[in-house]
C-alpha cells in the first residue's frame, strides 16, 4: 500500500527574514522514502537557509515540517540525526588534526561507543558503498574527496532516512562524480530519501527523480528533470528576463606575455600543496584556462604569480621577457598585472573598508595617487564607475566591503581590475557564487580584455566556465601542471581525467613548448 | 655531590614545579577550547590573596583553598563574559584581567600583609617516604602536591582518552564544524575557562597557604606568565607539561644547586633561566611552521559567532 504512505518529509509554507533579505518565502516540499529530489537555484535563491532548517541549525518564522506525516520541530542537528536526517555540508565540518574515526565519533554523540568498534563499523560502511577510506587517517592527510567520503559515511554509520548533500559536486572530478552517483543511488534504492542541492543542471538531470526550482526565496517551479532539458530548468532558476549561455570565439594568442619556467616550490603551508615544474606561457590575446579540484597547487600557483611568493630566480616567471620571478607584487602591478585572488575578503578587498578605499588599494597605479596625496574624487569616480558598469548592488561607494554580498563584491573586485586595462590579468575562479546574469556579464568583459590584447589566466574549480571562455585549457593535480591544449581539441571527460592526476599522452598529443 | 643534597634539590624542583603544573594544567584545557586567556597571573594573585585571608580569619586551610579557587572562578568567569558574550578580544582581555587582579588583590591584602600564617604541613606516608632519593621528592610532599599529581592523571586521562576530551579538541580546532554537527560550544567553552579559573585560584592558594605561607603585594612573581610559556613549552601535550613544570622548577633552584657545587654565580642571573629557556623553546617552535600549525588548537583566541 504504498501510495497510501506520507512523504517522508513535508514542508508547509515555510518562511525566514534575515535582516534584510527574505530568504525564504512560503516554501513547501514534499520528499518521498527512496527518493532522490533536486533542490535547485542560483547562489542566494534560499537553498542553503532551507535545508539548515530541515537539519535544525535555523529556525523557520513560520511554517510547519512533517516528518513521515506527523509535524514535528527540529530543536537542533543532533534531534537532526535522532530523526534519521543525515547532512554532508559543502564546507566540511571535519577536524583537520582528529583522525576520521574521531571525527565521526564526535558527530554520532554517545551512540558512537567503543572507538575501535566504530573503526570496524567505518571500514565495514565504506565498503559496502564503495567509499574507502582508512578510520585511522588524520583528516589534514586526505584528499577533498576523500574528506566528502568522511561526510557521507559519517552520515551512513547511523540509520539514515533522508540525506541532505549540499553542492556535493562542486569539489570532484567529472570521474569523482560518477562514484558519487553510484553511491547515491544505491543508498536511494534501498529506501533512503536524498535532497540533492545543486545549480548544475546536467547532474540534476542524471540523478534525481523530482527537482524543485527557488529563485529569489521562493519556489518558482517543480518538475522531473529526466522530462525536462536544461534550458527550461534552467529558466525555472533565472527567471524570464536573463540571458542563460553564449558561446564566444575562440581566439588564437599572438606574442608570448606570462611565461613560467620550472617552476618548483616547497609549500610554505604544512597543508599546502609543493609545486613540481610548472611551464606555462600564456599569449597576448588569449585565455588559458587552469581547471583541477580546490587544494591541488591553485592557491601556491597564484601566489608566485602575483608576486605573494616571489620566486628563488627572476627568470622563472617572466612578463613579455622581462624577468620578473623576485619582484614583489606592487612592481608587477606596475608592469601591468591585475590579479584577481579566491578569497575575496581579506584578500580581494578589505572588508572595514570602503569600496572608495578598496577601490584606491590597486586602482593607484592610474593616476589616484601624486606626490604622495591621494586624489579621492578620481578615486571615488573610479569606484562609481565599477559600480554602474558592473551593476554592483551597493548602498553606494561609501559602503564597507564585507556589507556586500559575496557575488557583489565579486563583480567589484573583477571591475577594479579590468578597469585598470591591465596587460596581464590573472582570476581566480571569476563567477564563483556569482549569479547567472553577472557571470555572463564578467565573462563578456573578460572576453573584451582578450580581444584588447591582454594575456588572461583563469583559474577555476568550474569545467563548464573554463570550457565556455577558454581558449586553452589544462589542468592542475598535485601541484603538477597537465599539458595545455587548445579547448575545441578537448573534453569534459579528457579534463576529467587530467584533474585526477592523469596527464598520460594517450590522453594528449602534443607537449606545451615554453 | 652528596645524597642529601640532590634529595633536597628533588623535593624542591616539585614543591616550586608544583603551582607551575596546576596552572599550567587549567590553561592547557582552557586552550585547547581556543580560548587564549593571558589573565592567569591575575587570577593566581586573586586566589593567594582571598585564600590567605580566609584561612587566617577562619583559620581552616581547607576554606582557605576552596575559596582561592572561588576566587579565581569569579575572575574566569569575567574574563568569559567579556570573551564570549561581548566578543571582546581575547588577548586584550586577558590583559586587562591581569593588570586588575594584580591592583585589586594588592588592594584587598593591603592589612594582610606580613601577617604569619601557619602553612600546609608535609605528610608522610609510610614507608615510601624514607626511599632514598625519590623518597622526599615524591612521597614527602604536602596535600597540594599529591593532588597535583592526581590533576595531572585527570587531565591527562580526560584530553587523552576521553569523548568529553574529544568535543574539548573539536571545539578548540574547528568550532564553527563544531557547532554544525550539535556540540555545544558556547558551554565547552566556559567549563574550560572555568575550569582555568578554577586552577589559577588554587595555585595561588598554594603560594600563600603552603609555599611561602604570608601574603605579599604581586607573589606570584610571574608564575602566571611562566605556567603560559609553559603550554607553548608543551605544545600543548599534558604529559610535556608535567616535565616542563618541573624543568621550569628545576630552573628556578638552580642557584641551590650551584651553591651546593660550590660555585659562585648570581641567583638573579640563574633566575632568569626559566624565561631564557622559554624564549629559546618558542622561538624553535615557531621556525617550525607545519609543527606549530599542527600542534597548537586551531581557533585559539579566534572569537565564536554562532550563525543562524
Amino acid at each position: 500500500m504504498q501510495h497510501t504512505l506520507p512523504p517522508r518529509l513535508t514542508l508547509r509554507g515555510i518562511s525566514k527574514q534575515y535582516p534584510g533579505c527574505l530568504a525564504n518565502d512560503d516554501i513547501h516540499l514534499d520528499i518521498a522514502a527512496a527518493e532522490i529530489h533536486a533542490l535547485l537555484g542560483e547562489n542566494g535563491a534560499g537553498k542553503s537557509t532551507l535545508m539548515k532548517v530541515i537539519y535544525g541549525l535555523v529556525k523557520p518564522d513560520q511554517g510547519e515540517i512533517l516528518w513521515d506525516g506527523l509535524p514535528i520541530e527540529v530543536k537542533d542537528p543532533a534531534h537532526a540525526r535522532q530523526l534519521g536526517i543525515g547532512m554532508v555540508f559543502q564546507h566540511f565540518s571535519l577536524f583537520e588534526t582528529l583522525t576520521v574515526t574521531e571525527n565521526i565519533a564526535l558527530a554520532l554523540g554517545n551512540e558512537a561507543g567503543e572507538l575501535n568498534a566504530l573503526a570496524e563499523k567505518i571500514r565495514a560502511v565504506s565498503e559496502k558503498y564503495g567509499m574507502a577510506i582508512n578510520p585511522d587517517r588524520e583528516i589534514h592527510t586526505l584528499s577533498v574527496g576523500e574528506r566528502q567520503r568522511v561526510e557521507i559515511v559519517r552520515c551512513l554509520v547511523q540509520d539514515i532516512q533522508l540525506l541532505i548533500l549540499d553542492e556535493p559536486t562542486s569539489v570532484l572530478t567529472p570521474q569523482e562524480v560518477d562514484t558519487l552517483f553510484i553511491t547515491l543511488r544505491q543508498l536511494a534504492n534501498e529506501g533512503c530519501s536524498i535532497l540533492f542541492i545543486s545549480h548544475k543542471l546536467n547532474e540534476v538531470k542524471a540523478l534525481c527523480h523530482k527537482a524543485t526550482v527557488l529563485r529569489a526565496g521562493q519556489v518558482s517551479g517543480e518538475c522531473i528533470p529526466a522530462d525536462e532539458d536544461t534550458t527550461s530548468m534552467a529558466r525555472l532558476m533565472v527567471g524570464d528576463d536573463t540571458p542563460i549561455s553564449t558561446t564566444y570565439p575562440k581566439r588564437q594568442g599572438s606574442t608570448p606575455l606570462l611565461k613560467i619556467i620550472d617552476l618548483n616550490r616547497a609549500s610554505p603551508d604544512p597543508f599546502g600543496v609543493d609545486l613540481k615544474h610548472i611551464n606555462l606561457t600564456v599569449n597576448a590575446g588569449e585565455i588559458v584556462g587552469i581547471a583541477g579540484v580546490a587544494g591541488n597547487g591553485q592557491e601556491e600557483l597564484l601566489a608566485s604569480l602575483s608576486g605573494e611568493l616571489p620566486c628563488q630566480d627572476e627568470r622563472t616567471i617572466t612578463f613579455a621577457q622581462t624577468p620578473m620571478g623576485t619582484q614583489p607584487p606592487d612592481q608587477r602591478r606596475q608592469w601591468g598585472l591585475a590579479f584577481v585572488p579566491e578569497e575575496r575578503l581579506g584578500r580581494g578587498a578589505v572588508p572595514e573598508m570602503s569600496l572608495t578605499e578598496n577601490a584606491l588599494l590597486t586602482g593607484f597605479l592610474t593616476g589616484m595617487v601624486s606626490k604622495g596625496m591621494v586624489a579621492w574624487q578620481k578615486a571615488e569616480t573610479f569606484a562609481d564607475n565599477i559600480i554602474a558598469q558592473y551593476k554592483v548592488k551597493t548602498a553606494g561607494r561609501q559602503a564597507q566591503a564585507d556589507s556586500l554580498s559575496g557575488g557583489n563584491l565579486q563583480k567589484f573586485i573583477i571591475g577594479r581590475e579590468i578597469m585598470q586595462n591591465p596587460r596581464i590579468l590573472i582570476a581566480a575562479h571569476p563567477t564563483w557564487g556569482v549569479d547567472i546574469g553577472a557571470a555572463t556579464a564578467i565573462h563578456k568583459a573578460l572576453i573584451q580584455l582578450r580581444d584588447q590584447g591582454a594575456a588572461i589566466l583563469v583559474v577555476s574549480e568550474d569545467i563548464d566556465e573554463l570550457f565556455l571562455i577558454s581558449d586553452r585549457i589544462g589542468a592542475i593535480c598535485d601541484g603538477a601542471l597537465s599539458p595545455i591544449k587548445p579547448t575545441p581539441e578537448s573534453s569534459i571527460e579528457q579534463l576529467g581525467r587530467m584533474m585526477a592526476g592523469d596527464f598520460s599522452p594517450s590522453n594528449s598529443n602534443e607537449r606545451v613548448n615554453s | 655531590m652528596d645524597i642529601d643534597l640532590i634529595t633536597n634539590i628533588l623535593y624542591a624542583m616539585i614543591r616550586t614545579g608544583t603551582p607551575l603544573l596546576i596552572v599550567a594544567l587549567g590553561e592547557l584545557v582552557c586552550e585547547k577550547s581556543g580560548v587564549l586567556n593571558l589573565g592567569q597571573e591575575g587570577m593566581m594573585l586573586m586566589g593567594a590573596v582571598i585564600g590567605f585571608i580566609v584561612a587566617l580569619t577562619t583559620g581552616s586551610l581547607l576554606l582557605g583553598f576552596l575559596l582561592a579557587m572561588l576566587a579565581g572562578v569569579l575572575m574566569s568567569l569575567i574574563f568569559g563574559l567579556i570573551t564570549m558574550e561581548l566578543s571582546a578580544n581575547q588577548v586584550a582581555s586577558g590583559l586587562a584581567l591581569t593588570i586588575f587582579g594584580t591592583g585589586l588583590s594588592a588592594f584587598i591584602g593591603s592589612d594582610f600583609v606580613g601577617k604569619p600564617i601557619t602553612g600546609l604541613d608535609p605528610v608522610f606516608i609510610a614507608g615510601l617516604t624514607d626511599l632514598p632519593i625519590v623518597g622526599r621528592m615524591l612521597f614527602g610532599q604536602d596535600l597540594v602536591v599529591y593532588l597535583s599529581f592526581l590533576l595531572f592523571g585527570a587531565v591527562y586521562w580526560f584530553i587523552n582518552t576521553s569523548r568529553p576530551g574529544l568535543i574539548l579538541k573539536a571545539v578548540g580546532e574547528n568550532p564553527h564544524a563544531a557547532n554544525a554537527i550539535g556540540l555545544p560550544v558556547m558551554k565547552t567553552r566556559y567549563l574550560a575557562i572555568i575550569f582555568g579559573g578554577a586552577m589559577a585560584g588554587l595555585a595561588g592558594g598554594y603560594l600563600s597557604l603552603a609555599y611561602t605561607p604570608l601574603w605579599a603585594e604581586n607573589m606570584s612573581a610571574g608564575r602566571g606568565w611562566i605556567a603560559l610559556a609553559l603550554v607553548v613549552f608543551a605544545s600543548w601535550k599534558v604529559g610535556r607539561v608535567l616535565l616542563g613544570a618541573w624543568l621550569f622548577g628545576l630552573a628556578s633552584i638552580l642557584h641551590l644547586v650551584f651553591q651546593g657545587l660550590g660555585f659562585a654565580v648570581s641567583p638573579n642571573l640563574l633566575a632568569i633561566l626559566p624565561y631564557l629557556a622559554t624564549v629559546v623553546v618558542l622561538v624553535i617552535l615557531s621556525s617550525n611552521q607545519t609543527r606549530s600549525r599542527l600542534v597548537a588548537p586551531m581557533s585559539l583566541g579566534k572569537p565564536f559567532y554562532a550563525k543562524g
